[in-house]
């Protein structure tokens, strides 16, 4: 054989087996992903006919993965005149993670990491300096000359987030929640490293979850179980709150110090906290103009 | 345009469907009625395994008390070693002396136990107003009252009113992030 021949050869058999090596994620990932699927638009894109039919899919996935038959996704749309907003009282937290746990069932997080929209900082009383604030407290709460800032997503009206995204995957809804589409999310992580807040979870691995711990009253937008690789995020528990429910955080937290409401009904809960308390934002110096409000009232 | 528009399905800004605004109230509020009100604890456990109660009229129905003491350590039988650190007051700042399971206001005017709450605004009213708008006590069910429902605790659903100060507990759900590798101990 001639040199070049061989060559040729040799040059040939590499490539061909590069290119499959480089095409073998594809393929495998060909094999759980239907063509359907594929092809399926972004959530704002969507027919309602078509949006019907997407989520009639990932129940009955949802239901023949669980073995639930009680599995519901809905897609609940913006209540008419409805804009949510979030009080905490700084005061009365006792940094007892109660909400960060109810956030864990409520909104179907990965049991393996105990993952959580919410994150409980404890700070030094006299600071209010989060790069001194510590998520990762073991002790008897509260302890002495401490105080507890839940932090999860401030729902900005300015939201770094959205801006960053490539493909438009989050955006911000009517009612002021920002909101993935987790089917049009490519995992960047762009919007986690432009938050501000640390507000923003990445899926590593895809969810487990017991069967029967799983929560079956599920949202297109909110709680459905993730798939790996995708970004995910506090949505005020959307599937619940546009329903008229308070968000699972809320329920849980054993002290009162969560107040929720209608930003734009002036006689609501949280116009009266914003009208009567101190109430402060989170590095109000960005100008991200969250909905999530903190203050102190004894 | 319009036409074009509406081919190429430009649809990605406009307005999506909404759900129709909160209406008037069509459901109830309710504060929750706690057992603590009307029973003590046994100190000893049913056969269910939860903690045991008895109902203040089980004995207080038949037992005639009499004067009422000032301090738990005046008394000769039950309710002996009854911590009470609530300021200072006496036993009959609240409770009644005539009638044992009812209560009295600064005022003199008596009050059934379930009306507790007015009796604690007379010191705690700034508590009590945010209570009233929902930013003191926590509660569950529905922010909106034309879709549901909602259920309010009670003072003494987190505070023992003889020890009404909140003690310490041993918080939940420590964060990690992937494979357990606990962020932020680099």
């Amino acid at each position: 054989m001639e040199r070049r021949v061989a060559l040729k050869v040799v040059g040939a058999t590499l490539g061909a087996s590069a290119f499959a090596a480089a095409m073998k994620p594809l393929a495998e990932w060909a094999e759980t992903l239907t063509a359907e699927q594929f092809l399926q638009k972004h959530f704002k894109e969507l027919e309602p006919e078509e949006l019907a039919r997407v989520l009639e899919r990932i129940e009955e996935d949802a239901r023949a993965k669980y073995g639930r038959t009680d599995v519901t996704v809905r897609a609940d749309a913006p209540m008419e005149g409805v804009e949510f907003g979030y009080a905490l009282n700084l005061s009365v937290c006792i940094g007892c993670r109660k909400c960060a746990e109810a956030c864990h069932r409520e909104n179907n997080h990965d049991r393996a990491s105990d993952n959580s929209y919410i994150r409980v900082l404890e700070m030094d009383q006299g600071s209010l300096d989060l790069e001194h604030g510590n998520a990762h407290y073991d002790h008897p709460v509260p302890a002495p000359g401490k105080f507890y800032m839940p932090i999860q997503c401030q729902q900005c009206r300015n939201a770094p987030c959205v801006k960053v995204c490539p493909v438009q995957a989050t955006w911000q809804e009517e009612d002021g929640i920002v909101v993935v589409d987790y089917d049009w999310c490519i995992g960047c992580r762009y919007c986690e490293a432009a938050c501000p807040y640390h507000a923003r979870r990445f899926n590593w691995q895809a969810p487990t979850i017991p069967a029967d711990e799983l929560n079956p009253d599920q949202g297109y937008l909110s709680n459905r179980v993730r798939p790996q690789g995708v970004m995910e995020k506090c949505t005020f528990c959307l599937h619940r709150t546009r329903r008229g429910q308070v968000p699972a955080c809320l329920e849980a937290c054993p002290t009162g110090a969560r107040v929720f409401g209608n930003l734009r009904d002036p006689n609501s809960d949280i116009r009266w906290v914003l009208a009567n308390k101190r109430v402060f934002v989170l590095k109000e110096e960005l100008g991200t103009k969250p909905r999530f409000y903190y203050y102190f009232d004894g | 345009m319009a036409l074009l528009a509406s081919v190429w399905g430009c649809s990605n800004d406009a307005p999506r469907h909404r759900a129709p605004a909160p209406g008037p109230a069509a459901f109830a509020t309710e504060i929750h009625v706690s057992e603590r009100l009307t029973s003590i604890e046994t100190g000893e456990e049913t056969t269910v395994g939860t903690a045991g109660r008895v109902a203040c009229a089980t004995c207080h129905d038949v037992v005639d008390t009499g004067a009422r003491a000032k301090k738990p350590e005046e008394l000769e039988a039950f309710h002996r070693g009854l911590q009470v650190t609530h300021g200072n007051l006496a036993c009959t700042s609240c409770h009644a002396t005539g009638d044992p399971t009812a209560l009295h206001l600064a005022t003199g005017e008596m009050l059934a136990m379930s009306e507790a709450l007015r009796l604690c605004s007379q010191c705690h009213g700034p508590q009590r107003t945010s209570f009233d708008h929902n930013a003191h006590g926590g509660l569950n069910g529905h922010w909106d009252l034309s879709r549901g429902p909602r259920l309010k605790n009670h003072c003494v659903d987190c505070h023992d009113p003889h020890a009404p100060a909140i003690g310490q507990v041993v918080p939940v759900l420590e964060p990690k992030d992937r494979g357990g590798q606990v962020e932020g101990k680099h």
